[in-house]
């Protein structure tokens, strides 16, 4: 008869609860990429109403153009920008988990750092840019 | 501990869902293209501050930024559209309400790409 020991007795890890677990950089920054996910993908409504408005025409797009040159419209493109520079950083850390590599420990709070770093710097050139340019 | 699967599951090798490395791969695949297509549509939306709307609408004609911005589009809402659904299967526990939300969420997905995209098309071809 087949071995069934393995679907009781084994050891099997339980799922922490997040209640009683300690918070760390690396689940954070997991739970991060999720959040961040949803955000960029609310983002698109603000990307499809620019890029319609243009086609539309003149008045459509002063509108949208308002809109997004209001502290309102600002803070939500502040906001989308860290967004999609976190996600595209932590994302590219995930790509080299794909591929098995950056698993130790040290090496997975050492890229965790990096890509909060790469996020910071990535966001103050661009609004950096964007002042220079406006 | 020698394994986290049961004796069932080994021998059928398919995991809980039975299928997903089309889903995962195509994620991937969507994330590497969206590396360079994000950087870039970044890099022309600083080039658009404070452009004036002629100054917008030029930038689009031009076939080089035209056709970049629609495989951003497409790989963008094809990798949002992905996402969103692993967060939906992951929380959302009754069936119907389930559904209902994957069917939202894609048809939102293709909705807002073909808006996109037809708006680009628009701009490319000056209509």
């Amino acid at each position: 008869m087949a071995d069934t020991s393995g679907l009781r007795n084994d050891p099997r890890p339980l799922s922490p609860h997040l209640q009683i677990y300690r918070w760390q950089i690396t689940m954070v920054m997991s739970i991060a990429h999720r959040a961040t996910g949803i955000a960029l993908a609310v983002g698109t409504l603000l990307l499809v109403w620019w890029l319609v408005a243009l086609a539309a025409g003149p008045a459509a797009h002063a509108q949208a153009q308002g809109f997004i040159g209001s502290w309102f419209g600002l803070l939500l493109l502040f906001g989308w920008s860290v967004a999609l520079f976190y996600h595209l950083c932590n994302g590219i850390r995930h790509l080299f988990w794909d591929m098995g590599r950056g698993f130790e420990i040290g090496a997975m709070y050492a890229s965790g750092y990096a890509a909060l770093a790469a996020t910071a710097v990535l966001t103050v050139i661009a609004w950096g840019a964007a002042l220079v340019l406006r | 501990m020698s394994t986290l699967r049961s004796p069932l599951g080994r021998v059928r090798g398919l995991g809980s869902a039975k299928e997903g490395v089309a889903h995962w791969w195509a994620q991937r695949v969507t994330a590497v293209a969206l590396v360079p297509l994000t950087l870039w549509f970044v890099v022309s939306v600083l080039a658009l501050a404070g452009a004036s709307y002629d100054q917008a609408l030029a930038f689009f004609a031009a076939p080089h930024r035209a056709v970049p911005m629609l495989l951003l589009i497409v790989a963008l809402f094809h990798h949002a559209q992905l996402g969103l659904q692993v967060v939906i299967e992951d929380y959302v526990h009754q069936e119907g309400a389930k559904i209902a939300l994957l069917l939202l969420v894609k048809g939102l997905a293709i909705l807002l790409a073909t808006l996109a995209g037809f708006a680009v098309l628009k701009l490319a071809f000056g209509g």
